[in-house]
């Protein structure tokens, strides 16, 4: 059975997409999931492949498989943690992390949420930083430390991705390490349309950086699975803990985003007001204009 | 077909959707609104879109005098919707006005009515007298408005002073595409019933119900609880009706494009004039009738040290830099407290202070400079205040005051509530010599009496409006005073500059020659050529640009030098001033 594939944009299509955290999949077990509008399965094997496949009746959720043995499926992967997918011709490789090998950091995955909003808008949030003492109150900023310092941010042409580096934030509590106030150095990598990466002090080793990236499941054009991925230098904490971290902040960033109006992220540099603060926002809108993408956001009229 | 004329007007609210500093959310016609009551009492009917990133201002905090976005605390003024404050950029804000789209709003009947491009007014009502209505709850439909208002026909209902009845006579007063007027007779009561039903979008309707009965009618919830018994079947049954219906295309709102000036991520400040520090509004209060005091505190760390007479740069909210004078007196060093007069004339520097800036907000300063510096070797020091101009010399007072050196501090004001920073007078005792009321020519007689006696040593310290300065400067010199003995600073230099001439500059120590064309100053084409030059005012009042000639004749247009350094040629306002003779060579 074949369908024509509900989102007709080819840019989005044919990316590797997240479907969701290889440590929170039952081995061995159909799961459901919906990925750009259409219904997709997906297992884990006990050996560690993935499979994923265009959902149907004789493989229903929470039936025994095995991953390996799965006919009709679409090309798959397991990459930082997550299973990946696409529904188009995916690309060879899937952008890099290196820092996701290092032996000594803690890899988990902080949280998997749905929130209602374009993809793009969610990576937006991720970016920026001028709604920390706002919408992050005393976690990731506090006011009167509102100001967005001057900070660089260049679309890597030989990369294909947003680098904005020097980005500085005074931040009360950093991360579960952190006792107390500090500005914390950022850099954020958009190395995907819908996924980000970010870097930050570490509050352990300061000639390190922790790494936390969202990777945006796209349900359709206004919903998204938001996985956030933790790769961390923090040996005292447990898991719980750092999770629960992640999830309050993100807690309070999906009310945010699911009042943003429209859903969809308008590329029409007249729909809203950059500041300067929003170097990398307005980076970020230009980078999937000359994409060509049309899935997830509001062209700019020809 | 739904009439979706956007020049009728339609109810969006009832009046008691909008208690103390709430934000209300409606929706007209598949437009969303923020709707807000000021403490002042106007209501505001706005997009509901903050400009910079499209969250919701509904879920903003409303704080009586203006609406704050949730996501980056950007801030947008009563009536306006004007932007006020974005927190991101303290210093280098952009002068630009970000202004949120408003809609024209009426409260009548308790509702509250809006349109986006009205035409005509509220639509009259026979019988609804204003004031004495009872507004019932909204109650919200699944329904397109057309089939809710057809429906309302069928509405029975009791006159309020006959509730218990259910054999009212009900009649049809009058009908429109959006509204139903019932009367209700039993017995010798009767009730007037008006329902407006709001368009929410195509397929979904508000019915907002007004009865002719007083908001204090002894009986009033039982009213209430009536009505919204009978509507909600009512709406049950218009739901149930209209689910078997193809559901209406909703309505897409077009947003306005914002201008394309707004669309550019603004440059970087293009002005030279540095504002390192971030300070924070501690506290503001009036520091006298028409003037603000701020108390300005670090955000972190220490501020640096500034003596009496210093001055700060503040770069406002709006993009506009003003200096202010620091007040505090000796050891005072946790802070910079400053006095802002409000100019209803000026270019919107001290109304940005004044109406703009708050408790909280952060701005971006200028490390002090002190252009007009005490001495403290005088044998008696008197110091010359006129209006605002006390806020350098209440700081030498004090200064002088906590070392137990003579002086005395004459204070010129219109009247009593004029006198800023009383508490700080206060300390001063018997040195603090107010003068309240006097006219130009009092003024000056008075100025006579007080700079007669000068001896030997003695020094004044001048500051206040221009005409004053100028009066007593001239009564100064009348009396003996010598030039190097009287100190002044003007607010701003109201002289008319002449900046037609073109000639060269060349700086000594920097090895550059420069072009000054026509309508440029000396000092931005030595910036433009790389050369650091501190600046303040910009207008050649302050003294920080000064720099020191050595060769040619300066033209000077400023107000900071004194006649005889004027004459001796060897300083220049580079903001201003400009060169006699075709060529200029500075110290730089």
């Amino acid at each position: 059975m074949t369908t024509q594939p509900k989102c007709t944009d080819p840019v989005i299509l044919n990316l590797w997409h997240p479907l969701a955290a290889v440590s929170e999949t039952s081995v061995g077990t159909v799961m459901d999931t919906v990925l750009l509008e259409e219904r997709v399965s997906y297992a884990v094997g006990s050996d560690g492949t993935v499979a994923a496949w265009r959902s149907r009746a004789d493989l229903p959720a929470g039936s025994r498989v095995d991953a390996g043995s799965i006919a009709e499926q679409l090309p798959s992967k397991s990459a930082y943690g997550y299973v990946w997918t696409t529904l188009g011709d995916a690309p060879a490789e899937l952008f890099p992390i290196p820092e996701f090998e290092e032996p000594d950091r803690r890899r988990l995955n902080a949280a998997t949420m749905g929130v209602n909003v374009s993809a793009p808008r969610a990576i937006e949030n991720f970016l920026d930083m001028g709604h920390f003492p706002y919408v992050h109150t005393d976690i990731l900023g506090a006011e009167p430390h509102t100001e967005v310092k001057e900070y660089d941010v260049e679309i890597s042409a030989e990369r294909d991705e947003i680098l904005a580096t020097r980005c500085r934030f005074y931040q009360p509590m950093a991360s579960t390490a952190s006792t107390e106030g500090a500005d914390v150095d950022y850099i954020y990598r958009v190395p995907h349309p819908y996924c980000s990466v970010l870097y930050k002090s570490s509050p352990v080793d300061d000639k390190r950086l922790d790494v936390i990236a969202i990777f945006l499941q796209p349900m359709d054009q206004e919903h998204v699975r938001a996985h956030m991925m933790l790769c961390v230098l923090d040996e005292d904490n447990e898991d719980k803990i750092i999770k629960r971290f992640q999830q309050t902040i993100f807690g309070q960033d999906k009310p945010i985003l699911e009042n943003q109006f429209p859903k969809r992220l308008p590329l029409d540099p007249r729909a809203e007001t950059p500041i300067r603060a929003d170097k990398s926002a307005i980076a970020y809108r230009r980078w999937l204009s000359q994409k060509g993408v049309t899935y997830g956001v509001i062209p700019a009229a020809a | 077909m739904l009439d979706t004329a956007k020049t009728r007007w339609h109810p969006i609210a009832a009046s008691h959707d909008l208690p103390f500093r709430h934000v209300f959310h409606a929706q007209l016609l598949g437009r969303e609104f923020a709707v807000w009551r000021a403490d002042d009492g106007y209501v505001n009917v706005w997009e509901n879109r903050c400009l910079h990133r499209g969250v919701r201002l509904s879920i903003g905090i409303n704080d009586g005098r203006e609406l704050k976005c949730q996501y980056h605390g950007w801030r947008y003024a009563n009536r306006t919707a004007g932007c006020t404050y974005i927190p991101a950029h303290p210093a280098d804000a952009p002068a630009r006005t970000i202004t949120n789209r408003t809609f024209p709003a009426i409260e009548r009947y308790g509702l509250v009515w809006a349109a986006e491009e009205p035409l005509g007014g509220v639509p009259e009502v026979e019988g609804l007298a204003e004031g004495s209505l009872l507004a019932l709850r909204g109650i919200p439909v699944n329904a397109p408005a057309d089939l809710a208002v057809e429906r309302l026909r069928g509405y029975r209902f009791q006159p309020s002073d006959a509730l218990d009845g259910n054999a009212a006579e009900i009649s049809i007063e009058a009908a429109s595409a959006f509204s139903l007027a019932l009367h209700a007779r039993s017995g010798g009561a009767e009730t007037l019933a008006v329902f407006f039903v709001q368009p929410v979008d195509s397929g979904r309707a508000v019915i907002r119900g007004v009865l002719d009965t007083a908001e204090d009618h002894p009986a009033r919830l039982a009213i209430l609880r009536r009505h919204n018994e009978a509507l909600s079947k009512l709406r049950e049954a218009i739901e149930r009706e209209a689910a078997a219906m193809p559901a209406p295309t909703p309505l897409t709102p077009e947003f306005q494009r914002v201008s394309p000036e707004l669309a550019e991520m603004p440059a970087l400040s293009a002005d030279a004039r540095k504002a390192p520090l971030r300070v924070q509004a501690a506290r503001k209060w009036q520091a006298a009738e028409g003037i603000a005091g701020f108390e300005l505190r670090p955000i972190s760390g220490l501020l640096p040290t500034f003596q009496p007479g210093a001055h700060i740069d503040v770069h406002m909210p709006n993009g506009l830099i003003r200096q202010y004078s620091i007040v505090n007196g000796p050891g005072e060093t946790d802070s910079y407290s400053i006095g802002v007069k409000f100019e209803p004339d000026s270019r919107g520097g001290s109304a940005a202070m004044h109406e703009s800036v708050r408790e909280g907000d952060v701005l971006a300063i200028s490390e002090p400079r002190n252009n007009f510096p005490l001495r403290r070797d005088a044998v008696k020091t008197l110091f010359i205040a006129g209006g605002i101009g006390i806020t350098p010399l209440i700081a030498m007072a004090q200064a002088l005051q906590n070392q137990a050196l003579a002086f005395e501090l004459h204070y010129f004001a219109q009247s009593q509530a004029q006198l800023a920073f009383p508490d700080r007078l206060e300390t001063l005792g018997p040195a603090l010599v107010p003068h309240r009321g006097l006219s130009p020519a009092e003024t000056a007689a008075k100025l006579r009496e007080l700079l007669a006696g000068y001896r030997n040593a003695m020094h004044v310290y001048l500051c206040g409006p221009g005409p004053m300065l100028e009066a007593a400067r001239a009564i100064a010199a009348e009396a003996g005073w010598p030039e190097g003995a009287v100190h002044f600073e003007y607010f701003k230099n109201t002289n008319e500059i002449d900046d037609s001439t073109s000639f060269e500059v060349a700086l000594a120590r920097s090895c550059l020659t420069l072009q000054v064309p026509a309508g440029r100053t000396i000092l931005e084409v030595v910036r433009e050529a790389g050369v650091e030059m501190p600046s303040s005012c910009e207008q050649g009042a302050c003294g920080t640009c000064m720099a020191t000639v050595i060769e040619g004749e300066p033209d000077h247009q400023d107000v900071y030098l004194n006649d005889a350094e004027k004459r001796a040629g060897t300083k220049i306002m580079t903001c201003v001033s400009r060169s006699k003779s075709p060529r200029l060579v500075l110290d730089i």
